[in-house]
C-alpha cells in the first residue's frame, strides 16, 4: 500500500506568454517509510509538484488542471479548504530552500513552534512550550530551553534550517517534503542536515520526498528517485539503478555534470557541462524538449514525443532510445 | 532605537511633547492649587469681566471671560491631542484591516477595494467631513467630540490603507509566508500574526507623522465652527475666539497659536526621526 500516489498531475499557470505547463502529467508513488528523489535543473518543475500536492499553487495564475494525489486514500486536490489545511503540517510536514527566509523574522522561534502545535494537536501553551523545547533538542539545537525564546535573526543559516525541521516534523508527519533544503547552506553544514533528515527520518517512521538539483545529496538518501525536465519525468528507478545504469540522456549529462574533485584535480580538464539552457516552458518543441541540447537526438526526437519505455523492472526512462542508453550505461561500467 | 536618539531634533520633540502632553494632563489641577482659581472660574463682579494681559497670577492672561488662560490652553491641548491620538487609532485600524484584507487576497476583491480607495481619495476629504459633521453632530459637546474622532479617521485611512496594502504584498510571497501556509495556519491567523507585524514599521512611521496632521485639520474645523464645541476647548476653537479680538487682545491669539504650533512641529520631528531611523537604507551613516 502506498502512502502517496500522484497520478497523472498537471498543473499549469497562464502567463502572459501564454500557458506554461508547468508539470505535466506527472507520476509516481511513495512507501511508508521510503525516500523519494526528485531531481532536475531549476525549472523542471519538481516544487511545483510538491506545492501542488499541499494545494499551495498560487491561484490565479496556477491551476491544477487534473490529476489525483492519493494521501491515505484519500484525493487531496479534491478535499475542501479546512480539510486539506488539516493534513498541511499534522500529516505532510514541509521544508524550504531559504532558511534565512523561511522564518517569520518578528515571532520568536517558540511562538512560531508552539503555533503548529497548538493549531494541529490542541496542546496549550505548556504543552506547546515543552513540546517545543524536546523538538529542538532532537534536531541538536545545543542549550535548547534558553535558546528558544530567540528571534530567528540571531540563529545562523544552519540552525534556523533545523528549526524548520523541527517545526514541520512536530507532529509527526506521515510524509515530510524537503525542497531543496541544503541549497543555502555551507557543504559542512549541509551534511550535517542530511544526517539529521536521515536520523529523524528512521526514529519517528516518516516518509520522505526530497527535492533537489544535487545528485550527491540523493544518493546517500533516497530510495527511488525520479528525474523530472520541463514538468515531464525524464527518468524513474531505484537510486543503485540509476547511478549504476541512466537509461536516459538528460540523466547521463546531469551525472557526468558532478564534479568529481579528485578527477578535476588531476585532468584540470574543462568541467562537463550540457549545452544549451532548459527550454522555455510557453512553448515547448513538439518532439521531445531535450532533443535540442541531446548529443543522441536524431530526427524522430525532434518530430514525436517520446514514450515512456521500460528497461528493466522499476525502471523507466522517457527516451526514443532508452534501450539503447540503457545497454550503453551497463556496457561502461563493465 | 540608537539611531532615534541620536537625532537632536527627534529628541528635542519628543521632549516638547511630552512636557505639553505632561501639562496638558496635569496642569489644570496644579493652577488651581497654585492660584485658587480653577479653569473655568468667571470672576463674579461686572467690572472685572474683561480680558486681562499677561501677569505673573495669569501668565497667558485671561480671555473675554476672565478665564486664566494658562489653564484654558492646557484643556484645549487635552482635546486636541485626545483627537490627534484616537482619530489616528481609528484611522489605523480602518486602514489596516482594509490594506491587509486586499493585499492578501489579491485579484478582483484586492481590485475592487482599492478602486474604492481611489474614489474616496477622488473626493474632497474637508468636505466629507463636514458633511458628516453637519448631518450628525451639534446635539451635545462630548457627542461632537465622538463624531469628530470617527469622521477625521473616517478620511484619513486611505493613505494608511495602501501602505499596509504595499507592504503585505510584497510581504506575502516571502517564504515564511508560505510556510505558515504550509503549516495548516488559518488564513485570518497569517494575516494577524504573520503579515501585520511586519508592516509595523512603515505604519508606524506614517501614524506619528498623521497625528499632528489631524490635530491641523481638527483645529482648522474648530476654526470655522465645526469642530469641538463650547464648553469643550480645543487649540483650534482658542485661536477662533482669539482672532475676533487680536488687535485688542492679542494674548488670546498667540499663546494657543504657539503652543500649537510647538507641538506641531515636534510631533512631525518625532515622526522624521523614526522614519530615517527606520530605513534600512541609512544603516551604514
Amino acid at each position: 500500500m502506498n502512502l502517496l500516489s500522484v497520478r497523472n498531475l498537471r498543473t499549469y499557470f497562464d502567463t502572459d506568454g501564454g500557458v506554461v505547463k508547468a508539470v505535466d502529467d506527472v507520476s509516481f508513488d511513495i512507501e511508508p517509510g521510503k525516500t523519494l528523489g526528485i531531481v532536475g535543473e531549476s525549472g523542471s518543475g519538481k516544487s511545483v509538484t510538491n506545492l501542488s500536492i499541499m494545494r499551495l499553487i498560487p491561484s490565479p495564475p496556477g491551476r491544477i488542471v487534473s490529476g489525483e494525489v492519493l494521501f491515505g486514500g484519500k484525493d487531496l486536490l479534491k478535499l475542501p479548504t479546512d480539510e486539506i489545511r488539516k493534513v498541511r503540517g499534522k500529516r505532510i510536514g514541509m521544508i524550504f530552500q531559504d532558511p534565512m527566509s523561511s522564518l517569520n523574522p518578528f515571532m520568536r522561534i517558540s511562538r512560531q513552534l508552539m503555533e503548529v502545535t497548538e493549531l494541529h494537536m490542541g496542546h496549550s501553551s505548556k504543552q506547546a512550550r515543552e513540546h517545543a523545547v524536546n523538538m529542538l533538542q532532537l534536531v541538536g539545537i545545543p542549550d535548547a530551553g534558553a535558546r528558544i525564546d530567540s528571534y530567528p535573526h540571531e540563529f545562523s543559516g544552519g540552525m534556523r534550517q533545523r528549526v524548520m525541521i523541527a517545526m514541520a516534523l512536530s507532529c509527526r508527519p506521515e510524509l515530510l517534503i524537503a525542497d531543496e533544503p541544503t541549497t543555502a547552506l555551507d557543504v559542512t553544514i549541509q551534511a550535517q542536515i542530511l544526517e539529521l533528515i536521515k536520523k529523524i527520518k528512521s526514529e519517528i517512521r516518516t516518509s520522505v520526498i526530497l527535492i533537489t538539483h544535487d545528485l550527491g545529496v540523493v544518493a546517500g538518501m533516497a530510495d527511488a528517485i525520479i528525474v523530472m525536465y520541463a514538468g515531464k519525468v525524464f527518468e524513474r528507478a531505484s537510486a543503485g539503478d540509476l547511478f549504476e545504469r541512466p537509461a536516459n540522456p538528460y540523466t547521463k549529462g546531469l551525472l557526468m555534470s558532478v564534479p568529481d574533485p579528485l578527477r578535476e584535480s588531476k585532468a584540470r580538464g574543462e568541467l562537463y557541462q550540457i549545452p544549451g539552457l532548459p527550454p522555455d516552458p510557453a512553448n515547448l518543441p513538439p518532439g521531445c524538449p531535450f532533443a535540442p541540447r541531446c548529443d543522441k537526438a536524431a530526427d524522430i526526437c525532434r518530430r514525436e514525443f517520446p514514450p515512456m519505455v521500460q528497461v528493466a523492472p522499476g525502471h523507466e526512462s522517457l527516451c526514443h532510445f532508452a534501450k539503447e542508453v540503457y545497454a550503453e550505461a551497463a556496457h561502461l561500467h563493465s | 532605537m540608537r539611531r532615534l536618539v541620536r537625532n537632536r531634533v527627534a529628541v528635542f520633540g519628543m521632549v516638547v511633547v511630552s512636557i505639553i502632553a505632561l501639562a496638558a494632563i496635569i496642569g489644570p489641577a496644579l493652577i488651581f492649587r497654585a492660584t485658587g482659581y480653577t479653569y473655568d472660574y468667571i470672576p463674579a463682579d461686572p467690572d472685572l469681566v474683561k480680558s486681562f494681559a499677561p501677569s505673573w497670577m495669569h501668565p497667558m492672561g485671561t480671555d473675554n471671560e476672565g478665564r486664566d488662560m494658562l489653564a484654558r490652553v492646557l484643556l484645549g491641548g487635552r482635546i486636541s491631542l485626545m483627537v490627534g491620538i484616537i482619530s489616528t487609532i481609528v484611522s489605523l485600524v480602518i486602514g489596516t484591516a482594509w490594506g491587509a484584507t486586499a493585499g492578501y487576497a489579491g485579484g478582483k476583491l484586492d481590485e475592487l477595494m482599492m478602486r474604492i480607495v481611489d474614489i474616496l481619495f477622488a473626493i474632497p476629504y474637508m468636505m466629507v467631513v463636514i458633511v458628516l459633521l453637519a448631518l450628525f453632530g451639534r446635539h451635545t459637546a462630548m457627542g461632537q467630540l465622538v463624531l469628530l474622532f470617527i469622521a477625521l479617521g473616517a478620511v484619513s485611512w486611505l493613505t494608511m490603507a495602501r501602505i499596509v496594502r504595499g507592504q503585505v504584498i510584497s510581504l506575502k510571497n516571502q517564504e515564511f509566508i508560505l510556510a505558515a501556509r504550509a503549516t495548516g495556519v488559518p488564513k485570518w491567523k497569517i494575516i494577524l500574526r504573520h503579515l501585520v507585524p511586519n508592516t509595523l514599521g512603515p505604519v508606524i512611521v506614517y501614524a506619528t507623522l498623521e497625528v499632528p496632521a489631524v490635530m491641523l485639520l481638527e483645529a482648522f474645523l474648530s476654526f470655522l465652527g465645526l469642530g469641538v464645541q463650547a464648553p469643550l476647548a480645543s487649540w483650534g476653537s482658542l485661536a477662533s475666539e482669539g482672532i475676533q479680538n487680536i488687535a485688542v487682545f492679542p494674548w488670546q491669539l498667540i499663546f494657543p497659536g504657539v503652543t500649537m504650533a510647538l507641538t506641531l512641529f515636534s510631533l512631525n520631528f518625532i515622526g522624521d526621526g523614526l522614519r530615517d531611523a527606520l530605513d534600512p537604507q541609512m544603516k551604514k551613516s
